[in-house]
């Protein structure tokens, strides 16, 4: 919980301001994990590679590890969601080219239709996670006083729950539900795509269900785990790459 | 302008399962052919192969070898009194864009149609009188019989190294097999997929209550098998990656390991690929079409490529949007009931329920494309009476695993909160412990479920999109509905710890998520002009040297995957134009 005190956005803004520290940002950047005063119930090994954001603002960032973390608590079940990767996963999905909008089809005229229409809004995924996290500051600025990586977990239930059902609608005119789709497939993918794609570390994902991965071959096992628990450790791509 | 080139014999628009077994049979009797396909070749050894294609996330969620919406897709609305929107991104079915088309990510689910089907409607008029079918049902006869298919279905089967187990061999039934199948002369290829769990317990609990299971026919190689062309298969592996993925095992039935590599070999045989037909070119007297116009798609360079003979090979849905784009036969108008081309569109229905066994393991991650057990009791079957339903068609049920991957299949009990500890309690708790019980349904045409153009939007190439006019009507809610009891009766007397029962769909359709790939109609067959755009040999009734070949051709939807009926009359189709039309250009059926 970082609802108090000076943390990282806080002094990167400043460093910013001060227009002096762009080498400590970096290193800033680089540990994330030095601000984090409590330890998850199980304690993940630090990432081999500092992970910085290609797309997310700090605004964004915070909003983003904050929301991870709220959604996929550290429990004895998987470590939290950052420690999961999933907001880099995010970053990653949004500052490539599904976030670009690869494959969408992008032409006028504009018009919501109805749900059994589908998605209709004229921007990319990443331009709505943008404006939809804007939109979701606003709110809790406007109801708690405080933007959502900086109000109290209960909350952020709160939050999350008015944007699942609907409840919370944005001053700006952007579909809450059509947010909350895509955040929530987000999680979900950060938590249980390939590791390569910079969530689901050290398949922390695929452990909480028992998922092998992208194992070969299951011929022979097909009857022989028939009914029985199936003892794999998950492996992914980069493990058979 | 467009650069002509040299005429050949035959183009074929599209290279999936009918463009690969028309190419590979035209081939053989020396014709010059070109196939133009509009997506790139793709490979086992490169693209398919281990570690990369087990990547959900690619090839599920992004669509890797899917249609590009970006470019082209069509716009959706569930009356004619809505606006109809654009399909943004794919969801409810996926056509393939790739050399091989959707068969090389379908599931492999290879089923013979029956005159169930063919004979539709004289056999419900027969039974249950001419009212019991409503006004605004357009079914119709297909104009051709299951015997008449019945070696075509069987040569399809072999090539495709279908595994499954007979029920009815010349009239005599089969242990284990479906007893409501129509005769066959002889078994499957290959013998059934090893059984899961989850399709054993099914069967159990089918056959307890006096229904009739049997492992599902699937083009899933039980065992090593070389087809009576000399393609290879390896066995199924039980990946649990197969439904949108290429097989990397070459055990799925997919043309680009079969019919389309015999086609390459051969020097009369072109293959033109990042080729996007835009238009096929009729003659100045209508009767007869002259090739089609193409835009290679690397470049924007325009082509036309003159043909004696054009075949449409293209997902079904692009077929009839090249038959209204290049104006062959009048569009259909479902107002004023007149035109034929876009009638008859139809899709499936369906309902599931998900079953939670406290302490079961049945390792959803462990399976083939097929690996499950199906029960064609309200289906194929006379002996289910329709009448005090009042619904026309059937639905089959089945129960087992394909493709369960974890960002897409995640079951917990209803009530379950969506993110959190609890959540995630759930989630571990249930994923490995809970099995589905799935219901297909028909869809029987109607009137307003239709295809024409888009009045608004544009493809990448400044065509108008095709426009889906598409809903349920009250027959399919009514058959949802039974389907819907039926499954929630089996999964009861299975007592699972807790159970999502299953639900009818009676809320409009929508094109978001994903239903099924199994989209039909448009340029429906028959036995005469009036009511049918192409003879029962898929020729077109307007241009006697342009065939149509696809699920585009399917008066009506079963409940059935549609690829078995697909494979069977490209052959057939093949057939005709080897050995009839050749010889004697024209009209296959007088009209």
């Amino acid at each position: 919980m970082k609802s108090q005190g000076f943390d990282r956005r806080d002094f990167l803004k400043t460093a910013v301001v001060g227009g002096a520290a762009a080498a400590s940002a970096t290193t800033t950047i680089a540990t994330p994990d030095a601000a984090h005063a409590e330890q998850p119930a199980q304690t993940p090994p630090a990432a081999a590679e500092p992970a910085g954001y290609a797309f997310l603002n700090l605004d964004e960032a915070a909003f983003v590890e904050a929301l991870v973390d709220h959604m996929i608590p550290a429990d004895e079940i998987s470590p939290k969601g950052t420690d999961l990767g999933v907001n880099i996963y995010i970053d990653r999905a949004l500052a490539g080219g599904w976030g670009k909008g690869d494959r969408l089809y992008m032409q006028g005229p504009w018009k919501l239709g109805t749900p059994s229409q589908g998605y209709q809004l004229p921007l990319t995924p990443a331009q709505l996670y943008r404006a939809g996290i804007a939109a979701t500051n606003m709110h809790c600025r406007k109801t708690y006083g405080n933007t959502f990586d900086r109000i109290t977990a209960e909350q952020r239930r709160e939050v999350l729950t008015g944007l699942s059902t609907g409840k919370i609608a944005f001053d700006t005119g952007l579909p809450v539900r059509v947010f909350w789709t895509t955040l929530y497939q987000t999680v979900v993918e950060g938590m249980y795509s390939d590791p390569i794609y910079g969530g689901n570390r050290n398949k922390a994902g695929w452990a909480i269900i028992g998922f092998p991965g992208a194992i070969a071959v299951h011929r022979d096992h097909v009857a022989q785990y028939r009914g029985k628990p199936f003892p794999n450790k998950p492996v992914g791509i980069a493990d058979m790459s | 302008m467009a650069t002509r080139l040299p005429e050949v014999d035959v183009v074929i628009v599209g290279l999936g399962w009918t463009g690969g077994i028309l190419a590979k049979e035209l081939t053989e009797s020396g014709l010059k052919v070109v196939a133009l396909e509009r997506g790139a070749m793709r490979t086992p050894e490169n693209d398919y192969a281990l570690p990369n294609i087990r990547d959900e996330l690619r090839y599920v969620v992004r669509h890797d070898l899917m249609q590009n919406t970006a470019r082209d897709t069509i716009t959706v609305r569930n009356n004619p009194q809505m606006d109809a929107l654009p399909m943004r991104r794919l969801g409810s079915f996926l056509p393939g864009e790739v050399v091989g088309g959707s068969a090389v990510h379908w599931s492999g689910h290879t089923w013979r149609w029956t005159d169930m089907e063919f004979k539709v409607r004289s056999q419900y008029e027969e039974r249950y009188g001419k009212k019991f079918i409503p006004d605004d049902m357009t079914i119709q006869d297909w104009g051709i019989s299951y015997a008449e298919l019945e070696p075509y279905y069987d040569k399809f089967e072999r090539t495709a190294a279908v595994s499954g187990k007979a029920g009815n061999i010349k009239g005599a039934l089969q242990q284990g097999g479906n007893p409501f199948e129509a005769p066959r002369e002889r078994d499957y290829p290959l013998p059934p997929l090893t059984p899961i769990l989850a399709s054993e317990m099914f069967a159990d609990a089918a056959r307890n209550a006096g229904y009739h299971p049997f492992p599902r026919p699937s083009a899933n190689a039980s065992e090593p098998y070389t087809n009576p062309d000399g393609s290879k298969f390896g066995g199924c592996q039980y990946c649990g990656y197969c439904q949108r993925f290429g097989c990397e095992a070459n055990a799925k039935g997919s043309p680009h390991i079969t019919v389309i590599p015999i086609a390459m070999s051969r020097p009369n045989f072109e293959l033109r690929t990042n080729s996007w037909v835009t238009k096929v070119l009729k003659d100045s007297d209508g009767k007869r079409v002259t090739g089609v116009t193409y835009t290679n798609v690397l470049n924007g360079d325009e082509f036309e490529q003159p043909a004696s003979i054009v075949l449409l090979c293209a997902y079904a849905i692009n077929n009839v949007h090249l038959m209204l784009l290049s104006g062959i036969g009048a569009p259909y108008d479902p107002v004023a009931q007149k035109g034929i081309i876009g009638k008859n569109y139809c899709y499936q229905t369906g309902a599931s329920a998900t079953l939670f066994f406290d302490g079961k393991y049945f390792n959803p991650f462990m399976n083939a494309g097929g690996s499950n057990s199906t029960i064609d009791d309200f289906n194929t079957n006379w002996a289910f009476d329709r009448a005090p339903l009042e619904f026309v068609g059937g639905y089959n049920v089945s129960g087992g695993f394909n493709t369960s991957l974890p960002i897409g299949y995640r079951p917990v009990p209803s009530g379950t909160p969506l993110w959190g500890s609890e959540w995630k309690r759930a989630t571990a708790k249930w994923y490995q412990a809970a099995m589905v019980i799935n219901a297909s349904g028909s869809v029987m045409a109607n009137r307003y479920n239709c295809y024409d153009l888009d009045p608004t939007y544009r493809n990448a190439f400044g065509q108008p999109l095709m426009r889906m006019t598409f809903d349920y009507q009250a027959n399919e809610h009514k058959m949802g509905i039974h389907a819907a009891q039926t499954i929630n009766n089996i999964a009861k007397s299975m007592n699972p710890t807790k159970l999502n029962q299953a639900t009818a769909r009676t809320t409009p359709w929508t094109v978001v998520p994903y239903q099924s790939t199994h989209n039909t109609g448009g340029t429906i067959m028959g036995t005469n002009p009036r009511e049918s755009a192409v003879n029962k040999y898929l020729q077109s009734w307007d241009c006697h040297n342009l065939f149509v070949v696809g699920a585009n051709v399917f008066p009506h939807n079963s409940s059935y995957n549609p690829t078995g009926p697909v494979g069977a009359l490209a052959y057939w189709t093949a057939d005709a134009i080897k050995n009839r039309y050749l010889k004697n250009p024209g009209p296959l059926v007088q009209a």
